[in-house]
Formats: C-alpha cells, sequence, structure tokens
C-alpha cells in the first residue's frame, strides 16, 4: 500500500512497487492529462510534479512518491496555470496537443524558480520535451510571455474555458 | 460508392465531381447521431450532416476529416462560420463518424491525408454554412412576415430592420423547412473569418489535459493489450509460452493474433511485464537476414542496371555528349519511422452485432472495410469513434489498417474489450517507414547553364503498390510517387532529350505513406541537383534557379520572395552559409532558405530558416505558419538525426535514444511569408518537409565546400 497525494487528494492505492508513476495516475486516477511518449525518460510527455519539482513519470516508481505531493497538468495551481494557459493561447501553441501537458509542466517550474528566463534558460528547462508537431518556436514565446504576464501580475486570473 | 440510404427529409443529395468518376454522394445526417441528441431532450436543427446549430445558439461542426495537429479543426470549421454569419464563439467542432456522407470528395473513402483536406471541403462546407443560413432566413421572414430580402444576418443573428433574432431562437422553424436547391455563395470581399487570423478552437482542451486522444479512452473492464510483433509482415510466429507471462500479477489473457501473440492486463503495467516475459519464436520466412548494408548495396546495383521507363524522350547519350558541363551525382535517404508523438492505440468493442472502434486515424473507410472483414459483419455495423490524433505524419494513414486491425483480432481472438497499446520502441520498431531511397542523375548543360539531356535512375520501394491507390498511382509498373514531382519540375519536362527510369525492389520491409510521401526523398535529391549544376554553371544558387524555373512563375515569385526575407547575397560570419530549396508540391508552392552554422566537431546548427508559401487562398495564414514551422522542424529532424538500419533483420532503433529528433536548443528561428492568392487553396500540412532537407544540405556546402549526398547529415563527416 503507498499513499499518494495528487492534486491535493489523497489516495491509498495497492500497486506493484516498480509501477511508474504514469500507470498510477492514468490507469489507477484516471487522470490521462499527463501523457505516455516513450516510457524512458526521453520525450518529457509524462511529466509531473513531484514534492514541487519536475519528474519524469514514466520512470519514476509510485513507491518513490509513497508519502509525497503529485501535481499533474489537471491540478496546476492557478498562479502558474493561469499565465502558462494564457500565454499558450496567445500564440496557439498547440497542434496535435499531445506534449502539451508536458510542455507546461515542464515550462512551470522553470517559471517557479526564474521570473525572467532567457532564451538559453529555456533551452536548459525545456530540451526534455520532444514536440514531433515542432511547436518550439510558440513554446520560446510563450514562455517569456507567461513569464511577463506572471511578473506583472497583468492577467486575469481566469483560466481559458 | 454505396448507394445512398433514404434517411429523412433533411436528407439531400448533391453531386460531387469524384476521382473514380463516380457522381452522385448523398450527403445525410447521422442517424444515430440525430437519435441520440433527441433523446437528450435536445432541439437541434441539422441542416446537412456538416453541422448542427442548438437552441442554446451552439453551432457544431461535424469534419469529416481527423485533426492530427494540422488545424482542421479550426479551418473546416471558418468555412462553415463564414457563410453562416456566426458568432465565433458559438462554435465548436467535433469529428464525424465513419459514413458514406463524409466520404472525401476526391478520394470517395473517408480519410484525411496528401494534405488536401481544405481542397476537398472548400465548396463542400462552405455550401453547408450557406445552406443553414438561409433556411434560418426563411424561418426569420416568415416568422414576422417579411420577405426573405428584407433580411440580414451577422453575428449569429438574423437582422430584420432593427429587430435581431438568435439563431437559436429559429432552429425549430428552420428544421421543418425543405432544403434550398442551391444556394448562393459570399463574394470574397465580404469574408470576415476566411483569410484573417482566428483562433484555434482546440487550444483550450489541448492546454488543461482535457483533450481527448485514443491513448485516454478508457472503459470499465477494459483491458490493455500489448502485442508481440514482428515488423516485416511475412514473418509467423512458430511458437511461443504464455506461462512466464500469465503468472505476472494482473496479466488476464494471452492470445496469438496473425502475425503475433497478445498480452491481456488490467493496466499498461500489467500487459507491458506480461509482454516483456513472453517468450517467442519467430519464423522470419523472406525477412531473414535483413541487414542494411546489403540493401544499401542492392540499390546501387540497381542503379546501375536501371528499370522501367518514366519518361523516355530524344537522345539523352547524344545530347550528352554534346554538353557544356555534365554533372553526375546519387543521393541516397534512409528508411524512416514516423514516431508520432502519440504511440498507437486502438480500443474496440465487438459484440454479436457490432464492432465499436475508438481510435484516432485517417483512414475510417478502410478502417471498417478491414473490421468487416475479419468480424463478419457488414460494414455499417462497424462504428469508428475518432478522437484526436497525437501526430500521425502519415502513421495513422496506412493502407492497411495495421494498428486498427490488429485490435479488432485481438478483441475477436479474446473476447474481451481492449484496448492495444504501442510502446515507443513498438512504434519505432514496427516498421511502415518512409522508404529508403537512391536517385542517380547525369546531366548535361549547355554553355548558360540550362539543362539539356537528363538521365536520371531513381531506386526504391513502392509505398502505392498494394494499396487502394495503386490503380492511379502505379502506371505502367512506375509507382508516380517513387518520384513525386521529378518528371513535372519544369527544367525537366521541358528538355528534349531525357529518359527516366524508376528500379522498384520488393523487399519484405514494410513501408508506407510517410509526411510528404515521394516529396520526403524526391525534393532533397532535385534540389541537392539544382545547387550542384548551379555550381558547375558558376552561378549564385537563386540567380540560377530563377532561370532553371522560369516557366514556373508562382514558383520564381516564392523563389524571389524568401531570397529577399532572407537577406539572401548579404555578408555571413565566417562558418556560417546559406542555402535555398524551392518546389512545388500537394499543390503549393514553396522556397525555403536556411541558414547554418558549422563549426568544428560540432553538429551543423540552423539559425534561420525563411520560407515563403504561395498556397493559394490561405484560409487561416496563422495556421499556414504554424504548419511551415512544423514542416520544417520535422524536416530538420529527418534530416538531421533520422534513420532506420536492420541488423540480422532487427531494426536497430529503438526509442527516442537512438532515433533522435529535434529539440527546443535545435529548433531555428523561422520566418513565414504567404503571397496573397485567391487561387484554390493548396495543401500545407507537407508543402515543405522535403524543402528543409536540401536548403541545410546546400547551406553547409555554402559554409563548408561539402555536398552532402547521403542523409542523415549526422553521419556525414564534416571536418
Ligand atoms: S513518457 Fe516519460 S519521458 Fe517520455
Ligand atoms: S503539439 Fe504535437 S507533439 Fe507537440
Amino acid at each position: 500500500m503507498i499513499k499518494l497525494t495528487v492534486n491535493g487528494k489523497t489516495h491509498q492505492l495497492d500497486v506493484p512497487a516498480d509501477m511508474p508513476l504514469l500507470w498510477v495516475i492514468r490507469d489507477r486516477l484516471g487522470l490521462t492529462g499527463t501523457k505516455f511518449g516513450c516510457g524512458a525518460a526521453q520525450c518529457g510527455a509524462c511529466t509531473v510534479h513531484l514534492d514541487g519539482e519536475a519528474i519524469r513519470s514514466c520512470v519514476v516508481p509510485a513507491s518513490l512518491a509513497d508519502g509525497r505531493q503529485v501535481v499533474t497538468i489537471e491540478g496546476l495551481d492557478a498562479d502558474l496555470a493561469v499565465p502558462l494557459q494564457q500565454a499558450w493561447t496567445e500564440f496557439d501553441v498547440p497542434q496535435c496537443g499531445y506534449c502539451q501537458s508536458g510542455q507546461i509542466m515542464s515550462a512551470a517550474v522553470l517559471l517557479k524558480h526564474n521570473t525572467k528566463p532567457t532564451d538559453k534558460d529555456i533551452d536548459e528547462a525545456m530540451t526534455g520535451n520532444v514536440c514531433r508537431c515542432g511547436t518550439y518556436q510558440r513554446i520560446r514565446s510563450a514562455i517569456h510571455l507567461a513569464a511577463e504576464l506572471k511578473r506583472s501580475g497583468a492577467m486575469k486570473l481566469t483560466l481559458p474555458s | 460508392m454505396s448507394t445512398p440510404q433514404l434517411l429523412d427529409r433533411r436528407q439531400f443529395i448533391r453531386t460531387a465531381a469524384l476521382a473514380t468518376g463516380g457522381l452522385v454522394i448523398a450527403f445525410n445526417v447521422p442517424a444515430r447521431l440525430v437519435k441520440k441528441l433527441q433523446a437528450a431532450g435536445e432541439t437541434v436543427f441539422t441542416p446537412n450532416a456538416y453541422l448542427r446549430i442548438g437552441s442554446d445558439d451552439t453551432v457544431t461542426v461535424i469534419l469529416s476529416h481527423c485533426e492530427m495537429g494540422q488545424g482542421i479543426w479550426t479551418s473546416l470549421s471558418m468555412l462553415i462560420a463564414e457563410e453562416l454569419d456566426a458568432s465565433w464563439q458559438t462554435i465548436q467542432a467535433e469529428h464525424a463518424p465513419a459514413a458514406a456522407a463524409f466520404y472525401h470528395t476526391i478520394y470517395a473513402t473517408q480519410r484525411t491525408g496528401g494534405s488536401t483536406s481544405l481542397l476537398s471541403e472548400y465548396d463542400r462546407y462552405r455550401k453547408a454554412g450557406a445552406t443553414a443560413r438561409q433556411l434560418l432566413v426563411q424561418a426569420a421572414a416568415s416568422r414576422y412576415h417579411v420577405a426573405v430580402k428584407d433580411c440580414r444576418t451577422a453575428d449569429g443573428h438574423v437582422i430584420i430592420g432593427d429587430k435581431k433574432i438568435r439563431y437559436g431562437e429559429l432552429v425549430e422553424d428552420a428544421a421543418a423547412l425543405p432544403l434550398p436547391a442551391d444556394v448562393p455563395l459570399k463574394d470574397p470581399a465580404e469574408w470576415k473569418f476566411i483569410g484573417k487570423k482566428v483562433k484555434r478552437l482546440d487550444t483550450p482542451v489541448k492546454i488543461n489535459g482535457k483533450a481527448i486522444f485514443g491513448m485516454d479512452v478508457q472503459f470499465p473492464g477494459l483491458l490493455t493489450a500489448l502485442i508481440a510483433r514482428a515488423p516485416f509482415p511475412g514473418a509467423k510466429v512458430k511458437e511461443y509460452d504464455a506461462a512466464a507471462s500469465m503468472a505476472v500479477p494482473g496479466v488476464r489473457q494471452v492470445v496469438p493474433i496473425p502475425g503475433g501473440v497478445a498480452v491481456l492486463g488490467d493496466d499498461f503495467w500489467a500487459a507491458k511485464k506480461g509482454r516483456d516475459a513472453l517468450r517467442v519464436e519467430w519464423d522470419f520466412g523472406e525477412a531473414a537476414g535483413i541487414n542494411s548494408d546489403a540493401l544499401l548495396a542492392e540499390l546501387k546495383e540497381r542503379a546501375v542496371k536501371g528499370g522501367l521507363p518514366a519518361t523516355s524522350s530524344g537522345n539523352p547519350d547524344e545530347a550528352l555528349s554534346r554538353a557544356a558541363h555534365v554533372v553526375e551525382a546519387e543521393y541516397y535517404q534512409p528508411f524512416l519511422a514516423h514516431a508520432p508523438m502519440e504511440p498507437l492505440n486502438c480500443t474496440v468493442k465487438l459484440s454479436a452485432d457490432k464492432c465499436e472502434i475508438w481510435t484516432g486515424t485517417q483512414t475510417h473507410t478502410n478502417d471498417q472495410q478491414a473490421a468487416a472483414e475479419i468480424t463478419g459483419l457488414p460494414i455499417d455495423k462497424v462504428f469508428i469513434n475518432t478522437v484526436f490524433l497525437g501526430g500521425s505524419f502519415g502513421r495513422r494513414n496506412i493502407t492497411r489498417s495495421d494498428f486498427v486491425r490488429e485490435a479488432v483480432e485481438v478483441a475477436k481472438a479474446s473476447g474481451k474489450l481492449i484496448k492495444t497499446v504501442w510502446t515507443r520502441e513498438d512504434d519505432i520498431q514496427g516498421g511502415m517507414y518512409r522508404p529508403a531511397f537512391l536517385h542517380r542523375f547525369k546531366v548535361g548543360l549547355d554553355e548558360n547553364g540550362t539543362p539539356v539531356a537528363w538521365k536520371q535512375i531513381s531506386v526504391g520501394q513502392s509505398v502505392m503498390t498494394g494499396g487502394p491507390f495503386e490503380k492511379v498511382a502505379v502506371i505502367n509498373g512506375v509507382d508516380m510517387f517513387s518520384i513525386e514531382g521529378m518528371q513535372t519540375a519544369p527544367h525537366v519536362k521541358s528538355i528534349p532529350d531525357q529518359r527516366i527510369e524508376l528500379n522498384t525492389p520488393v523487399w519484405p520491409v514494410s513501408v508506407d505513406n510517410w509526411r510528404a510521401v515521394g516529396l520526403s526523398h524526391t525534393i532533397f535529391a532535385m534540389e541537392s541537383l539544382s545547387d550542384e549544376l548551379a555550381h558547375a554553371a558558376g552561378k549564385d544558387p537563386v540567380a540560377y534557379r530563377r532561370m532553371l524555373y522560369k516557366d514556373e512563375p508562382r514558383l520564381v515569385n516564392v523563389l524571389n520572395l524568401a531570397a529577399e526575407k532572407s537577406g539572401w547575397g548579404s555578408p555571413l560570419p565566417p562558418g556560417y552559409g546559406r542555402g535555398v530549396a524551392v518546389f512545388e508540391g500537394v499543390g503549393s508552392f514553396s522556397a525555403v532558405v536556411a541558414e547554418v552554422a558549422v563549426s568544428k566537431g560540432m553538429p551543423p546548427r540552423v539559425t534561420k530558416v525563411t520560407c515563403a508559401i504561395d498556397c493559394g487562398l490561405a484560409i487561416n495564414p496563422d495556421g499556414v505558419a504554424a504548419q511551415m514551422e512544423s514542416n520544417l522542424a520535422f524536416g530538420l529532424s529527418a534530416a538531421l538525426y533520422s534513420e532506420i538500419t536492420f541488423k540480422d533483420s532487427k531494426v536497430q532503433q529503438r526509442n527516442f535514444y537512438d532515433y533522435k529528433t529535434l529539440r527546443i536548443n535545435e529548433m531555428p528561428e523561422i520566418s513565414t511569408f504567404i503571397v496573397p492568392s485567391n487561387e484554390k487553396p493548396g495543401g500545407v500540412g507537407e508543402a515543405t518537409v522535403g524543402h528543409m532537407m536540401p536548403a541545410l544540405t546546400n547551406a553547409i556546402f555554402a559554409a563548408t565546400g561539402k555536398r552532402i549526398r547521403h542523409l542523415p547529415v549526422m553521419n556525414q563527416d564534416l571536418s
């Protein structure tokens, strides 16, 4: 039995010790916003926050998250989700959209630690997130804008519907 | 073409030109959809199969094509919104079921591919919107006892004098009216949406985790199936031992299917561990002992032998002997995997009287046929629920419906509600590759550098043979997609002395549509060659192409635009170079200039890409720009890194660590310029994938003097 707090809700779960957190989130908790892309920490589609840091949930056994806080795209805090989603909307970033949960979760951690990321900071934080549709240019623009929105507090604190 | 069923009075019949020469398609409302909505107590107005307007004003656009990133969720909706005079806020889109009403107007099956969705639907969706608008106007006119001509529409309302009536208030009356025989379309000068920047309708659900992809389909009791399969279609399971798999907690069943063995588990992890534990012995048959080195050697041998003529005129040998310069070159491009971000998957619920499928597919009708064939059910008892595709790039446009077929086989063999899931390794090693190609040229130039003799031999597997387009695509043994755009290029078709041959090996490696199909390799060969010809003629690459392509003004126009916007000819720092590529494809004319920095011991870095496209009418210009970014990133990724190789019939690449893809730090700055045009919409989803590859290698040549004729660049020595 492990105790997992996901998006503020605590679950007692009986899962194999080696079962990756990704599959617990998707197949046991039914939260499908977190995606499977490679299963090998290569693409970032499965990025979630574990105690506030971005991790690749496809390679982290759920047992490692026992007693810790997990946040997925569905539960991202408004002070990060709002500027990111507004900026993503402004640049119409997604194409197929499959990588975007992971992109946003990685970008959220960057913004949390860095109020004014440079292009180089963005490269460093986002290189682990593959987008096969090639939305990188718009992701970069959106991160700059999200940082600006967050700094200025200019955004309306509502999520795009 | 199946005979249309007569459903109800809402049905109407309209003719549409078909490639097959057939003429009539019934546009009917899927009865299931209407019943479902009526059962939910909704008042719905369904003037035709393409849209529905609710009493709450919501306009639902029903998409006959699938959304895989290319943006039709938005652009097809724009066509309807335009003619309907809808308010954009009320528009939503959904995927159509699989039904004859949604057949592609050219392909005559339900299919998304070939960058043709807008071409197929440009008239049909506008007419659907205009029809609905006319009915709403008529309903308003009779309610208020005024003439139709005294009504106008704007922003989701019928306006009569100072009265504004919401569409939603009129839907019940409108639904009772007979359909007009034909409706006029707007003058382009009146357009409010078409040609303007419009926000994507699918952005909101794609940034909050709510968008549902095939991978996300869940049902109580659903079992996840992972399949042990061989990448070679001829391979068979000799024997397998399921004991260790069945011992894995959560594994429920192990079943053989044609071409593999499926392990069914309560969840992905159980099925994955169960499959890891499975012991399978394969009989590769003809696919035994496949090695990449031998395949490349065979391509080269075949290029010497020659092949079937695609064109043959005059006396090219004699013309070559008279030429001022002769240029010979050979270009090789490897097998490529699609690697869409979402690995393949397919959910199947099979019962005695129907087969329900949830997946992201580009080939609804083929999938229905495949499922009908396997289950013995009639085709109209196969229901396909299309969900968002997490990318595809042709992988879900496979002529033989491989991933749907095997999922139906698993459902049939197991008797369970199942979802197949491919791992990334399954995807990379799963076949259906872009075929490896070798193009060899011998071209004679006159003193001005104009080609006067052209000999070409192209060698590679055929994608179209055995598929639904074989009849139109393979002519006298020559698959036109193997040499797509080559013999029709403006500078080739005008040469009196020419011979283009195609040699088509039949190998056990499965090949299929990969983004841009033939253009994914022919543009690299053609535009590398044009660069070499320019060099031989001692001319600037852009100036030379202006001369070469002078018979195609739209091509010269985009070339000039890209050259101007990229600052072609302006000085660059040492180690930098610019390369250009210009070509027509999928109904669009595009030019790409790449700027690259090459430094010792480092992979070349593309710093800037300038793209000019004339795609006819650009329905959603920002969508076109997004597609250019996507095409160029995809082409760059392939050109720099991608290659599938075989050793003893094993695919040597497994995952993104050895089938490398472009990442954000390698993404160049891309600027797109769209030529204003009212010509019919050309394709954009595949328009410039091919351009990026020679633009890159031509830029490397400009920077280093090193000509790259084999891809990927990663394997080439640039020192
Ligand atoms: S699925 Fe976890 S990094 Fe790719
Ligand atoms: S939007 Fe398709 S993979 Fe990123």
